[in-house]
């Protein structure tokens, strides 16, 4: 069987959970495809995770109330050689690459790590990868018993509902202590859309001059067209901004469908974060910058000038 | 307390990266300490220096013979001796954490720092494998780290957020950006370094192999549009590219 590690956040299915079920669909490996929730208080989950499954496999314990890296890896590892499963797929988030390698290492499985495409070659399984910054895709593959995967956030289309619900079955799990003690957590949260989850990304780099003028163009603008804010390593180095916005090789990777970078040079680590935009507005007014390299639409000037403008005219 | 500091050596971030005959090639290219590894290096240093109990500081590299430039930079930076496991074998994280486990266990380390995503495989998985292998917790993305006596307490981000934890010493820390500053290694320093131990090892007595093969690598390329618009009337300019965004991108309402 392909066994899926269901992602899920306040009662809900995450959207990485349907695409990694067209990651299986589409891998061409056979078997059923079998989604493994971990949690507590997961029936609604467990329901949308049933119209998109074979068969849904549930733990719905206290001690799984919160993630933690060794209580999801001995779960899913044990349910893995319980199922006898061939493949484990697992979401590409912060946790989801946290945890899988544990769980390649005690299936004593290969890892193929952050696929953005995934596909059956005889017995093996072959996946693509970014590498180098996002500059390379390089091509891996593996052949054993059984292989580990995780699957690149908004790599492949979410699934559609199969033709009859899958079966739900609760399973029992052999869980370690807790050995990491959570003393305290602080949620990011953001009127605006989520980096991750955002259409339309407006960020600003050092070009936009001052904290002032990135609360006034940079968030003027994402307000206004509905988008969420990111920024560069050098306005959050500079403290103009939260750690949290960052986007790039040391922040966060983000594949929108619009991304709107103000004042932003184009450094490759950040190139690296959203180089896979779909179209890339570049306002800068070095034209010399590298961004306007990988621009779809570039306006050569100054950010103060033109995104009043731009303000005011999506105004209209 | 022994800390173990692994490093790997990547290209730099603005050197230009080409493929030969389908796979990555390294040569011209300058080459560096890892960004992410390098705040490793320092947290240990700086663990030490503020009052922790650390017996003695250890840089781990394995690869090809270049990779010393990396440990002789990790030895300047401070760290007291550096182990090279001399090799032309590309691993994947998996199996290069068989190397790690092994090392650690014979050098009796205490705590192991390394990147949370190095910038030539864009993996972050050699961390949570070796923690896996040698039964110990990790922390993973951390930006804030303290150790007292046996515990380690810190501050490290989650998927939706950050979190502050406590554990319990030994334990696999993965370090990134904003968790200090790593400092240029001086001249004296550099000198100084030159006399350190870099022990050189081979990779036969670790007993790993690759797990995964890499089949092929092409540069990323995506054909973009390249439209310029005039930006000296801003009006027009800004009214030009709601247009273009709206009817031709569609990706404005």
């Amino acid at each position: 069987m392909i066994l899926i590690v269901a992602e899920h956040s306040g009662g809900q299915l995450a959207k990485a959970t349907l695409e990694m079920v067209t990651a299986a669909r589409e891998s061409g490996r056979e078997g059923p495809i079998t989604l493994l929730v971990l949690g507590h208080g997961t029936a609604d989950v467990a329901n949308a995770a049933a119209a998109v499954a074979d068969q849904v496999l549930v733990a719905d314990l206290p001690a799984l109330a919160q993630y933690n890296a060794e209580l999801w890896a001995a779960a899913t590892a044990q349910i893995a050689q319980e199922g006898e499963a061939h493949t484990v797929i697992i979401g590409g988030s912060r946790s989801g690459r946290e945890f899988a390698p544990r769980v390649a290492v005690k299936l004593d499985a290969p890892y193929l790590e952050d696929a953005i495409a995934l596909r059956a070659n005889g017995a093996a399984l072959q996946a693509q990868r970014y590498t180098y910054l996002a500059r390379v895709t390089e091509t891996v593959e593996a052949e054993a018993p059984v292989i580990v995967v995780t699957v690149k956030p908004g790599s492949f289309a979410p699934a559609q509902a199969a033709a009859a619900a899958g079966e739900q079955y609760d399973v029992e799990l052999d869980l370690p202590a807790l050995r990491v003690e959570v003393t305290g957590k602080s949620v990011e949260k953001s009127s605006r859309v989520a980096l991750t989850e955002a259409d339309v990304i407006v960020t600003g780099g050092r070009g936009v001059g001052s904290p002032e003028n990135f609360s006034a163009y940079v968030e003027g603008l994402a307000d206004r067209i509905g988008a969420g804010v990111g920024a560069t390593r050098a306005v959050v180095d500079a403290g103009w901004r939260p750690y949290a916005e960052q986007v790039g090789q040391t922040g966060k990777t983000v594949q929108p469908k619009a991304y709107v970078a103000l004042g932003v040079s184009g450094a490759v680590q950040h190139l690296s974060g959203m180089g896979k935009s779909k179209y890339i507005v570049a306002i800068n007014k070095d034209a010399e910058a590298p961004i306007f390299k990988v621009a779809d639409y570039g306006i050569v000037g100054d950010v103060n000038q033109i995104v009043p403008a731009l303000i005011e005219a999506a105004r209209k | 307390m022994k800390i173990l500091t692994l490093v790997r050596q990547v290209p730099d971030a603005e050197a230009r990266v080409k493929i030969s005959g389908g796979h990555v090639d390294l040569e011209g290219a300058t080459l560096v300490i890892d960004g992410m590894d390098e705040y490793g290096v320092e947290e240990a240093l700086r663990l030490r220096e503020g009052g922790a109990a650390v017996e003695e500081i250890v840089a781990l590299a394995v690869g090809p013979k270049r990779v010393e430039d990396a440990l002789r930079t990790a030895l300047a930076m401070g760290v007291d001796r550096a182990i090279h496991v001399e090799t032309d074998e590309k691993l994947d994280p998996i199996a290069l954490s068989r190397v790690v486990t092994q090392v650690a266990q014979a050098e009796g380390a205490g705590l192991i720092l390394v990147g949370g995503q190095e910038a030539d495989w864009d993996s972050q998985a050699l961390g949570a494998a070796t923690a896996e292998r040698l039964g110990w917790p990790q922390l993973t993305w951390t930006n804030e780290l303290k150790v007292e006596g046996d515990t380690l307490t810190g501050r490290h981000d989650v998927d939706d957020g950050n979190e502050s934890f406590r554990a319990s010493l030994p334990a696999v820390v993965t370090t990134q950006q904003g968790l200090n500053e790593p400092r240029y290694p001086t001249l004296p320093n550099i000198m100084k370094a030159k006399k350190k131990e870099l022990r050189k090892d081979t990779l036969d007595t670790y007993g790993t192999a690759p797990t995964v093969r890499v089949v092929g690598s092409e540069i990323q390329t995506r054909a973009r549009l390249n439209k310029m618009i005039d930006g000296k009337d801003p009006q027009a300019a800004a009214e030009q590219l709601l247009e273009l965004l709206r009817n031709e991108a569609k990706v404005l309402a």
